[in-house]
């Protein structure tokens, strides 16, 4: 059975990864062109890896299901990202940007990865930078920050509210170049479909190449899975319609760990669900809450236009609740009192389940222009999706899934339960425990790719210079093909009537509401059974029109509908074992009486990491246990 | 609402495609265009057809994934949108739609309204980067950028690589995308270093795969999702007479 090593070195906190990297092995010019290694994802976790890599002298295959790495889904993220620069003399510090992640995840992620993130910060503005990414820029000449999220520091570099598209695009940038030096081979409209494993190590994937249909074979001497998270489970959410956690599932059922995975972040500003065709929500970047100010009226059902409804006759119900954070309280937590008040009846809107988010006092005391400069491209798209004119009215917002902090379980190499098997970004579980800080995933995606693992995985393969390249016709490549294969023969015969989609849209809808914002012990147990049978339907009458060996988008959803259903499983299992509230995992039975989340550090404060025990079996719970040697465990409190 | 469709279907790139008529009732003024497909779509596989195939994913205007024509315009007829941004609300009752794949000759059509713009990619790795490694960065404050600039750079970032512009282009330039790229980084100091081979390369390479030339007509202004400016194309015209007298 696999022990859990999280190979976290003995030094202080600020010594750990100088320590680290002054250790590392290293692997000397002339053999890094030997060795191989695949990546798979172009976001800013996989792009920013296969450029260091690149850089460094390894050959890099990377993959991606989109049709151009420029459109990962790191593009998507509006407000920013953060860095312990302290440019603002507001008393920023590495040490605080850690304190504050440690305390933002409610204590439930380790200290020596996060310190690590927050330490590798400042390098990673720096090297956008020097990529030529236009960050925001105060008149001076100098990079402008802003808060954001739920600190009190300003500590987030910003491109209006692009800045994932914005440092996506350096990273691509970097990429191309590699690509042009011939040091990266990109290989997009590829679909990672299982993991080769040669003694025991990670050697290659399988793809299905997406316009032929070709299942095809690829090996190196390591692997970098850089796939994202799972928000999709919800079918609505604020990811792209593709994004899927399929590549790390299929890892896990190898033997990769999978960690904590009910800790789903539910974004708090997100445009409300319009109606029963829709594919996505659009998330409002969090950036607003700095200036807009949160409320639903003091009467229930008070179906007035907001701007009719008088000052003494609104409840800015997170000013009342959390004086000295207000508007600008994390993730989790804002999210679960837009759904208190809305399903105490306040909501606003058609279905009541909106809240307004109003920027009319920021407009009167900075004036539009100021507005316009901050937020411009979020009110057009709010408008464009909307017909409503946020200058003029609230915006009407509520909570959308969003951001997986569950993952695969790494140590602090980043390397999984697999040897060689590394995962980077989101689709690692390390950094942001039970909840994540705004502006944290674009800083720790880069910080994973350029920074980290380029270091840590050198020290594994110094051990395999003398491994020559790794051939395909193996046998092991040979049966992971096979399996594949017959994998998605056996969801093109099912041949029955329901789409693959309509099938995802009622396992999100289930999940939502047994294991979305709040989750209690029956209604897990309920919703287990629903996706079981649900499961079952799915294998009996799913439709899949077309054919193998060709473009089938169909086949692409079917196979990553199919595994929503284990992973969704997973999630439920993960949420009953973990019988305290955390972060944004909020179990009704663990509660203050104030209507705030309960942790129980004496029997929770570990990481749960599961393993696949085989088809119909058990998942098997292992526990790293947390220690904080470095910050004291207190309540987590923004009142 | 009731809608006529007509969509180009091909099965692949060799085929030969045509119009297919639908005549589809579904159809919500709420829904966007791309959801008014997903229906059209859950229709067609319930009744035994073959989907129609389109690229899509972020379905909030930022990825670039998204495209097609819409009766003669890229992106449909609102400026400023991409097609997952398209209401149906802009949409009569009864309407005819003809729906198209871009029409240009280095996008070939793979299947449906699916097009490869590799060749986009291509261009960006001739030399749309600045050389500079991981780990070798000053500090972000070492070299201060004049707002004014950087938010003119900042305007010829945000381009999303749809790949309208060649669509609309009659010449089917990429002169729009490549001089966007180009304006940001001869903006920016950072970029300065390498600004002579960076628009010589991109532009010999655009030219190498295809593209047509720019006649000033300004379509690509015209459709451009993201409202990326033809001044661009100015910038980038003096960027390569530069590189190339100098």
């Amino acid at each position: 059975m696999t022990i859990l090593n999280s190979k976290i070195p003995e030094d202080s906190l600020a010594e750990k990864w100088a320590k680290y990297k002054a250790s590392a092995k290293l692997v000397n010019p002339a053999n890094k062109k030997k060795l191989d290694i695949i990546v798979v994802g172009t976001g800013l976790a996989g792009a920013g890896a296969a450029s260091a890599l690149g850089e460094l002298g390894y050959n890099v295959k990377n993959f991606c299901f989109q049709d151009t790495p420029r459109r990962a889904h790191s593009v998507a993220a509006q407000g920013g990202i953060n860095a312990a620069k302290n440019y603002k003399n507001d008393g920023d510090s590495i040490y605080r940007l850690f304190y504050d992640m440690i305390k933002g995840g409610d204590y439930r992620a380790r200290e020596a990865n996060v310190y690590r993130a927050a330490e590798v910060s400042n390098d990673v503005i720096d090297h956008f930078t020097a990529l030529g990414v236009p960050f925001a820029r105060d008149y001076g000449g100098n990079l402008d920050n802003r808060s954001f999220g739920g600190v009190q520091v300003s500590r987030t570099f910003y491109a209006k509210g692009q800045t994932g598209q914005q440092c996506l695009l350096g990273t691509y940038s970097s990429l191309n170049r590699q690509i042009s030096k011939g040091m990266v081979k990109m290989f997009p409209r590829r679909e990672m479909l299982e993991l080769v494993i040669i003694d025991g190590k990670a050697r290659g994937i399988i793809t299905r190449n997406l316009i032929t249909g070709k299942i095809e074979r690829y090996s190196a001497h390591a692997v970098v899975l850089a796939t994202g998270g799972y928000g999709t489970i919800y079918y609505l959410s604020t990811l792209a319609v593709n994004s899927n956690p399929s590549a790390a599932w299929k890892v896990h059922k190898k033997g990769a760990f999978f960690a904590n995975p009910s800790f789903v972040q539910i974004h708090p500003t997100s445009i409300p669900q319009l109606n029963d065709y829709q594919a996505k929500l659009t998330l409002m970047s969090e950036s607003l809450r700095n200036d807009g100010r949160i409320w639903v009226p003091k009467k229930k059902g008070d179906k007035r236009p907001p701007n009719e409804i008088p000052e003494e006759e609104r409840d800015y119900y997170l000013e009342r609740r959390y004086p000295a954070f207000g508007n600008l309280v994390p993730r989790d937590v804002a999210s679960r009192a837009a759904k208190e008040r809305c399903d105490a009846g306040y909501g606003v809107g058609d279905t009541g389940l909106a809240v307004n988010l109003d920027f009319k006092d920021a407009i009167k005391t900075q004036g539009k222009k100021a507005i316009e400069d901050k937020y411009g491209n979020l009110f057009e798209m709010y408008e464009t999706i909307t017909g409503i004119n946020p200058y003029e009215k609230p915006m009407r917002i509520y909570p959308a899934g969003h951001y997986t902090m569950g993952g695969l379980w790494v140590d602090y190499e980043l390397m999984t339960t697999i040897q060689g098997l590394y995962a980077i970004g989101e689709s690692n579980f390390s950094d942001h425990g039970a909840n994540r800080l705004g502006a944290s995933s674009l800083m720790q995606a880069s910080g994973d790719g350029y920074f980290i693992l380029p270091y840590t995985i050198g020290d594994y393969l110094a051990d395999e210079i003398r491994t020559p390249r790794i051939s395909t016709d193996l046998k092991e490549f040979e049966e992971a093909e096979k399996a594949v294969k017959e994998r998605l023969e056996k969801l093109i015969l099912i041949n029955g009537k329901q789409t693959a989609s309509s099938f995802h849209k009622r396992l999100g809808k289930i999940m939502w509401d047994y294991c979305g914002m709040t989750r209690n012990e029956k209604g897990l147990k309920k919703v287990a059974e629903k996706i079981k049978e649900l499961k079952e339907e799915f294998w009996s009458d799913l439709k899949i029109p077309g054919e193998l060996y060709e473009v089938n988008q169909e086949l692409e959803k079917a196979g990553r509908v199919a595994d929503y259903f284990e992973l969704a499983n997973l999630m439920v299992i993960d949420a009953l074992n973990r019988t305290e509230s955390c972060g944004a995992h909020f179990r009704e039975e663990s509660q203050t009486p104030e209507g705030e989340a309960k942790r129980d550090d004496k029997n929770f404060a570990y990481v749960a990491a599961w393993e696949y025990t085989g088809e119909n079996k058990p998942h098997q719970l292992h526990k790293e246990k947390l220690e904080f040697e470095f910050v004291e465990v207190k309540e987590r409190t923004y009142k | 609402m009731n809608i006529k469709l007509k969509i180009w279907r091909q099965k692949n790139a060799e085929s030969k495609g045509a119009f297919v008529k639908y005549d589809f009732d579904g159809v919500s003024p709420e829904m966007s265009f791309l959801e008014m497909l997903d229906a059209l779509n859950k229709k067609l596989i319930e009744e035994g057809d073959e989907p129609v195939a389109f690229d899509h994913d972020c379905r909030e205007g930022i990825c670039g994934t998204c495209g097609m024509y819409i009766n003669g315009r890229p992106h449909g007829s609102v400026q400023g949108i991409t097609t997952c941004h398209l209401s149906m609300r802009k949409f009569k009752n009864r309407a005819t739609i003809y729906v198209e794949p871009w029409r240009a000759k280095p996008f070939p059509v793979i299947k449906d309204l699916i097009v490869d713009r590799s060749a986009f990619d291509k261009i960006m790795t001739a030399g749309g980067f600045i050389s500079t490694n991981v780990g070798s960065a000053p500090d972000a404050h070492a070299i201060p950028v004049v707002k004014e600039k950087a938010d003119i750079a900042f305007d010829s970032t945000i381009c999303i690589g749809c790949g309208a512009c060649v669509a609309a282009c009659k010449n089917a330039s990429a002169m729009l995308f490549l001089s966007a790229k180009v304006s940001q980084y001869a903006l920016l100091p950072q970029g300065r270093v390498e600004a002579k081979e960076r628009v010589q390369a991109m532009v010999l390479k655009m030219d190498e795969l295809g593209f047509g030339n720019c006649t000033n007509t300004g379509a690509c202004e015209a459709e451009c999702p993201k409202n990326i400016s033809l001044s661009n194309i100015a910038r980038m015209n003096r960027e390569f007479y530069k590189a190339k007298i100098t």
